[in-house]
């Protein structure tokens, strides 16, 4: 809640008159919706067709709306604070090209099945496929990237609709739903009465595992001599850590997360095996190339992770556990198809499974991989190496902060050096892979945790992709800790260019970027710079110490490439390992 | 793994848009539709979609788990899969001068098709049927000249 709150009612109190039945109007009941959903702050930007649902919210104090600068930034922030607490975060916009310019940050959610709830106002019913002034077909737009979406042509709909929206956007495979809600349907009033029951035939996720399925499973771990389990976002999704944390200690079985099942299980844990896949670790790779047993739990076998999907896990048996029956065979044959919560399924199996003495020597053999093929680099003493930045952030949290990233070589010196041990703690764009998500999707990570550090660690591009956030950092007093890692380059595509296009780099030198210490302190945000480690040290050091937002620019070598690396095309582990080596 | 010819059924809520997200879904997964139909089913407030689509058995499997993945989408059946009846209708106007009139009348008599509409020069048929029978119609329609062609995709229904 912002400065300006006047009184504080208890929850009760406040539910009790949004809960009261009343003729009131399409804007208002939308309100009202969204507060006994359990909204408690929400992202947005006026325009013309929205006019009716700001107006509803002049003087609204029973939620607290955030004024991003764009569109984008308010989806990411939404996208953020949603991925940080594991609650459906809902963003507003207008018609036309307030709507479009959601398209990336709704498609961004999509891809890493993040519950959010789109509001965009549309011209009125009467206007609707006219070419009316700020319209566009959101709904016809979106289809692609929502898990569903609503045209809400009759103001008596729209409590239904908004309580199925949550549902939808909750449960299951989680993603994002959009509500379009026409200017007319917003002014028109209504008897609103809450709904409080859903009925969606056509929906409903299957949760708890088929039992024969699961006798397959502890069979199939009882007579494996090299098993692996792979972890992705899933497991962090449905809560599933400590379950997890407790059939890796029944099984003894080594575990690898993917990038977004990072934080899913304790990196310092002997048998986490780091990140798999593109710029996994050697050890990770490795193991699921021989691995005679394949446990997915939760992840989708992404391209970034399987490599040649022809060559990959050659001789596992494979065990898919999903709560999407699509995820399942999609990309790679499995022999046990498992549809369920992977929390449910973990909680299940941990009844039944037990260590196995045949997995011994495959053991033996990932410690050894571990401890003679870490992640590595060149470090320097008079330039300053990106990699460094990120063990320094780690060290100094004792990888306790939440940490956003935007898109390419610092997410995955990220993933690579920051030793995550907490669920929800790594927020990253890892299926669409969208630049300008790092910094907004940290504002809305805060606003979910106003007490925990945040640390947003972006490049020098991505940083100049939704820059324009600061401005919400200064006003509101968010104190994110903005790290650009800027190495004036593309980092990522120059790699590409370096390894695989012959040193011909096209078009990435970012030349003509603004003074970031000067923009920051434009918008009002304390600015640092630092070039050498002496300099990176006191300058985080003093960002920590700052109670609001901070800008530190750490300004480092860019000829520094993301090793281990599979170039597309190999199996993963064919690994050109660079640094690493 | 084989490529054949599925049918599949789909029930789905009679909303607006729902046509273009199962169209949409067959469009970007790279699944092929090699006609569809859809009207009214036996419930009130559902239509049936008809889709006879092209590809494997992994194709196959997507194509069902991603239709169950649309909100608006009941039931998928492959129809293909067991005994089924499947019948499309097409309306061929073929030109038809006095003298070979009586010619395209048996054609049309041995298929059971059925002539509807009479030009000055030309005839209207209509023949339903499986769409072998149907391609074999237009073959022998063809030799007279078609005008024009119209045909609705294949309905079919699971015997029994």
């Amino acid at each position: 809640m912002n400065a300006q709150t006047p009184e504080v009612r208890s929850t009760e109190q406040l539910r009790e008159k949004w809960m009261k039945p009343e003729v009131i109007t399409g804007s208002e009941i939308l309100l009202r919706s969204l507060l006994l959903e359990g909204v408690e702050c929400v992202f947005g930007y006026p325009g013309g067709a929205v006019l009716y649902i700001y107006d509803a919210m002049y003087g609204f104090e029973d939620f607290q709306h955030v004024l991003t600068r764009h569109e984008q930034g308010a989806i990411h922030a939404a996208d953020g604070y949603a991925r940080a607490s594991g609650k459906v975060g809902v963003c507003i916009a207008t018609s036309g090209p307030g709507a479009t310019n959601l398209v990336t940050g709704i498609a961004t959610a999509y891809m890493d099945s993040v519950p959010l709830v789109v509001i965009t106002g549309n011209v009125a019913t009467s206007l609707i496929g006219t070419d009316a002034f700020q319209e566009a077909d959101i709904t016809g737009i979106t289809m692609p990237i929502t898990k569903h979406s609503y045209l809400v042509r009759d103001v008596k709909d729209l409590p239904r609709i908004i309580h199925e929206a949550f549902h939808i956007a909750s449960t299951g495979r989680k993603g994002p739903v959009l509500i379009d809600i026409p200017k007319d349907v917003s002014a028109e009033k209504s008897l609103f009465e809450p709904v409080k029951s859903v009925n969606i035939r056509g929906y409903n996720p299957t949760v708890v595992p088929n039992k024969l399925q699961l006798d397959k499973v502890v069979q199939a771990i009882a007579e494996a001599e090299r098993p692996v389990i792979l972890a992705g976002g899933g497991v962090v999704y449905s809560g599933a850590h400590e379950a997890l944390y407790e059939f890796v200690k029944r099984t003894e079985i080594p575990i690898t997360t993917t990038l977004l099942g990072l934080g899913g299980f304790p990196s310092g844990h002997d048998l986490w095996m780091g990140m798999p896949g593109m710029h996994g670790t050697y050890t990770a790779n490795h193991a699921i190339q021989q691995a005679d047993l394949l446990i997915n739990l939760g992840a989708r076998f992404d391209d970034r992770v399987t490599g040649k999907i022809d060559g990959f896990a050659p001789r596992a048996k494979v065990v898919h556990i999903d709560i999407d029956p699509a995820e399942i065979g999609k990309n790679v044959n499995t022999d046990i198809p498992i549809v369920g919560d992977v929390k449910v399924v973990l909680e299940l199996l941990n009844q039944e499974v037990k260590r196995s003495d045949k997995a011994d020597a495959w053991r033996s053999q990932i410690m050894k991989w571990k401890a003679e093929k870490p992640y590595k680099y060149m470090d320097s003493d008079d330039k300053l190496k990106p990699q460094w930045v990120i063990e320094l952030l780690n060290k100094t949290t004792n990888g306790e902060a939440i940490v956003t990233t935007d898109v390419g070589q610092h997410q995955m010196w990220v993933a690579q050096y920051y030793k995550f041990n907490q669920p929800r703690s790594l927020i990253t764009s890892g299926g669409l892979g969208t630049m300008g998500f790092g910094f907004p999707s940290a504002i809305g990570a805060q606003k979910a945790f106003p007490d925990r550090l945040v640390i947003s660690v972006n490049g020098d591009g991505g940083m100049q992709m939704c820059a324009q956030e600061l401005a919400i950092c200064a006003i509101n007093n968010i104190p994110v800790k903005i790290v650009i890692i800027n190495n004036q380059v593309l980092g990522m595509v120059r790699q590409w260019q370096e390894l695989i296009y012959d040193n011909r780099y096209s078009h990435i030198d970012l030349a003509g970027s603004p003074d970031f210490v000067k923009l920051a302190e434009a918008y009002g945000v304390k600015g640092l710079r630092a070039t050498t480690k002496e300099e990176a040290r006191d300058a985080w050091q003093e960002a920590l110490n700052t109670p609001g937002p901070v800008v530190v620019e750490f300004v480092v070598d860019k000829d520094a490439n993301v090793y281990p690396m599979v170039t597309q095309g190999s199996t993963i582990d064919q690994m050109v390992m660079g640094d690493c080596e | 793994m084989m490529t054949t010819r599925h049918t599949i059924s789909v029930l789905v809520n009679d909303q607006p848009g729902v046509l273009q997200r199962v169209s949409g879904l067959f469009g970007r997964r790279g699944f092929n539709i090699e006609s569809i139909t859809v009207g009214q089913s036996e419930e009130q407030g559902l239509s049936r979609m008809i889709i006879v689509t092209l590809g494997d058995d992994n194709t196959l499997e997507q194509i069902e788990k991603q239709l169950y993945k649309l909100i608006d989408v009941i039931k998928v059946v492959n129809l293909s899969s067991k005994p089924m009846v499947a019948r499309e209708l097409a309306l061929i106007k073929v030109n038809a001068g006095a003298s070979e009139r009586p010619e395209i009348m048996g054609v049309v008599e041995t298929f059971r098709a059925s002539v509807v509409d009479i030009g000055s020069n030309s005839l209207m048929v209509q023949v339903i049927g499986d769409t072998e029978k149907i391609d074999a119609m237009i073959e022998l329609m063809k030799p007279y000249g078609i005008r024009e062609l119209s045909r609705t995709g294949a309905t079919a229904m699971i015997r029994g």
